[in-house]
């Protein structure tokens, strides 16, 4: 019974949720990412770090295609998730993005009421029959997201008039509403108080037991407490990739070293 | 390095130390600078203010007595021996009695009252009062006799329009100097108007007929007004409003949001800034040839005259719509892309409800320039057309000749008689009124619907 739950995350941190091979980012003649080869696990935190311009945020939105709102911006190698190539021309990127969630560096709940922000995926994916479902949805996104106890009494007031902590576990709270099988954070704590960034840090712990989490972070202190696998990036290329605490306490690479102590970056 | 030298404590270079109290040199001309720069724009905002308000009493002090109008209110006897000759007060028989039935029974009225109030005057018939009637009052009789055969035989109070020249006198237009020339009107009259206006015969009241009448022949300024050609306007208004904000905000909306940034799309995006910047009266010429010589639509109808101010109206509404899709943060579309919404219910469920406050309000200032705008009407056949007769319904509304507010007032600002010219003033005022009602529209909607994130 003692180590029982604890062997089952180990078989499961082992599955492969979202694979990388080969590939490479373009923005216009720009280079962005080379060679890029990764395999993300399943329920595992993993922290993309490296100095700013390195591609980390660029690889990030690959893997929910949101760079294909870039015109720019082209993507070349195989990305799959559940060993099917995202990139394929069958499949729409709308129903990708259901599926691969996104909170962003920047808190943007939508100019309307903390209902509406949270009940606005479930409402286009028609995933509530009637409204006790999606009342039913969007408390159980907003406990998850670890903001429901202070907002319950004012779900239909702007989600604009937040602070700025709260707005980002809204944010988060409406990427896991729409029930994603992987959540893609892009330095959601760059803008945030070191309470704010412990309530979320907190989160992102809660949120492996369900999610693939990817979160993309300047701070190596904040990569070491969430993540369990860290992938260094510098230039575009992907350095080093392991178990974190490997990374932070006994990196392969000098580039990887010379970073996480500070010389270069 | 150099800093081993310098703490010595001898500087060469170093700044010799001033009293901050004492102003240096540099300081005094730069604030002499922000000071000069300070009154230009003070004399620039005061001589702006100054035309603003040169313009806005010229126009007040001509324009206001347009509102007011000259009547002569008598008792009139209608006849039943002129008006109803058979005495069966068969509606056909009574249609069939022209003003010139009429006029002698006004003309008659006006003597008697003259002679009732023991007016000395040198005027000993009926006939000498024409030149204080105006030449439509006749027609306002017979169409309320008609509309009423009952009043035949009775004695009706009626306000009886006074000439232009009588109007003019009460205005302070004409005097008796003015009129030397004048075969329409004798000193002898005025004296008559001077006595009646001391018992109340003759008095101004508010026009109405201004704002709501038709416009009248060139002899009869008293009689003009503008209602008809703001019905003009107001069918160009509603073609403008149904075609410029569809066409302009889905053109914006496709250019901003969707299209790909080539080389075509850069074209086109030059060439909406430059079709603002074209004079409108090539919009005319272009409406001329294509709805007109073309597509053979009626001319001088409303229709045409909204469908060319469409195309002069498209390219505002276009560059206004596509600077507030622009204004909107990305963050928002990044937010709705990133829960799964399509890009299409990104724009209409987030992006577009942001942009509405702009939206709106470049739409309304579009639809002002429009509204004051005359030079396209004059090639289309607005302009010069005698808006004389109210549009039967909608249809005709759209497609049956009518002028438009500003061609009206051009039109009574090129007529000889002087009583015009107050009437083009007053055009103006009524103008301005919408002008400016939809300007506190725009305000008040922009401020409804403006959201902050």
């Amino acid at each position: 019974m003692y180590d029982a739950p604890l062997r089952k995350t180990d078989v499961e941190a082992n599955e492969i949720k979202i694979s990388a091979k080969d590939v490479q980012v373009y923005y216009g003649d720009n280079h962005a990412i080379k060679d890029v080869s990764v395999e993300l696990q399943d329920k595992t935190v993993t922290a993309f770090i490296g100095p700013s311009g390195c591609g980390k945020s660029t690889f990030l939105r690959c893997l929910n295609r949101m760079n294909d709102t870039i015109d720019i911006c082209r993507v070349e190698g195989l990305i799959s998730l559940d060993g099917e190539d995202i990139y394929d021309k069958r499949v729409d990127p709308v129903q990708l993005r259901a599926k691969v969630g996104m909170v962003f560096q920047k808190a943007n709940p939508f100019p309307k009421s903390i209902y509406d922000n949270v009940a606005y995926g479930p409402r286009i994916h028609g995933l509530a029959k009637n409204k006790a479902e999606l009342d039913e949805i969007v408390e159980k996104a907003l406990r998850r997201g670890a903001i429901w106890d202070e907002v319950k009494d004012r779900l239909h007031a702007p989600g604009t008039g937040l602070s700025g902590g709260q707005q980002q576990r809204l944010c988060i709270a409406r990427a896991v509403a729409t029930e994603p099988e992987v959540l893609l954070m892009d330095e959601p704590c760059s803008a945030l108080d070191p309470i704010a960034t412990a309530q979320v840090e907190e989160l992102i712990d809660e949120l492996r037991t369900k999610y693939s989490v990817v979160i993309v972070t300047h701070s190596m202190q904040q990569a070491a407490r969430v993540s369990q696998k860290t992938a260094f990036f510098h230039l575009g290329n992907l350095v080093e990739y392991g178990e974190t605490s490997q990374i932070f306490t006994n990196p392969v690479d000098s580039r990887t070293e010379s970073y996480i102590t500070g010389r270069i970056g | 390095m150099t800093d081993a030298t310098s703490q010595g404590g001898s500087r060469p270079n170093a700044r010799p130390t001033t009293s901050l109290t004492a102003v240096g040199s540099r300081t005094k001309k730069r604030n002499a600078s922000e000071k000069r720069f300070r009154a230009y724009g003070l004399a620039a905002i005061g001589t702006g203010l100054f035309f603003l308000v040169v313009l806005l009493s010229a126009i007040v002090s001509n324009g206001s007595s347009a509102f007011m109008q000259t009547f002569i209110e008598v008792p009139v006897y209608l006849d039943p021996a002129k008006l109803d000759k058979n005495g069966n007060r068969d509606p056909e028989d009574i249609a069939k009695v022209s003003t010139f039935g009429y006029s002698p029974l006004i003309q008659n009225a006006v003597f008697e009252q003259v002679q009732d109030k023991g007016i000395a005057t040198e005027y000993d018939d009926a006939g000498d009062m024409k030149a204080l009637i105006s030449a439509s009052a006749a027609a306002q009789l017979r169409d309320r006799v008609i509309a009423n055969p009952d009043l035949i035989g009775e004695t009706v109070d009626f306000q009886i329009l006074a000439s232009s020249r009588v109007d003019g006198y009460l205005k302070g237009r004409v005097s008796r100097d003015s009129i030397t020339q004048d075969k329409n009107i004798d000193a002898g009259h005025l004296d008559l108007v001077d006595a009646l206006r001391e018992d109340g015969t003759v008095h101004k009241s508010f026009n109405f007929a201004f704002i709501t009448g038709a416009d009248a022949s060139e002899s009869r300024p008293e009689q003009a007004g503008l209602g008809v050609s703001m019905l003009g306007s107001f069918f160009m208004m509603l073609v403008v409003l149904f075609l410029a904000l569809p066409i302009g905000v889905a053109a914006s909306i496709y250019l901003e949001e969707f299209a790909p940034q080539n080389k075509f799309t850069d074209f086109i995006e030059v060439n909406i800034s430059n079709l603002a910047a074209v004079p409108s009266i090539v919009f005319g010429i272009l409406g001329l040839a294509a709805f007109i010589q073309f597509a053979h639509l009626p001319q001088s109808a409303p229709l045409v005259g909204g469908l060319t101010l469409t195309l002069m109206t498209l390219p505002t509404i276009v560059i206004s719509t596509r600077a507030s899709l622009k204004a909107v943060p990305p963050s928002i579309r990044d937010a709705a892309l990133g829960v799964g919404a399509s890009k299409m219910q990104s724009v209409f469920h987030h992006v577009l409800p942001l942009a509405m406050p702009g939206i709106l309000t470049g739409t309304i200032i579009g639809l002002a320039q429009a509204l004051g705008e005359t030079a396209p009407l004059l090639l289309i056949g607005m302009v010069g057309y005698i808006a004389t007769n109210y549009p039967d319904g909608v249809i005709s509304g759209f497609l049956s000749p009518n002028s438009a507010m500003p061609a009206q007032i051009y039109e009574w600002a090129k007529r000889a008689d002087p009583a015009y010219y107050e009437r083009a003033w007053g055009g103006i005022i009524i103008l301005l009124v919408f002008l400016l009602v939809m300007n506190v529209i725009a305000i008040i909607l922009r401020r409804k619907f403006e959201r902050r994130w």
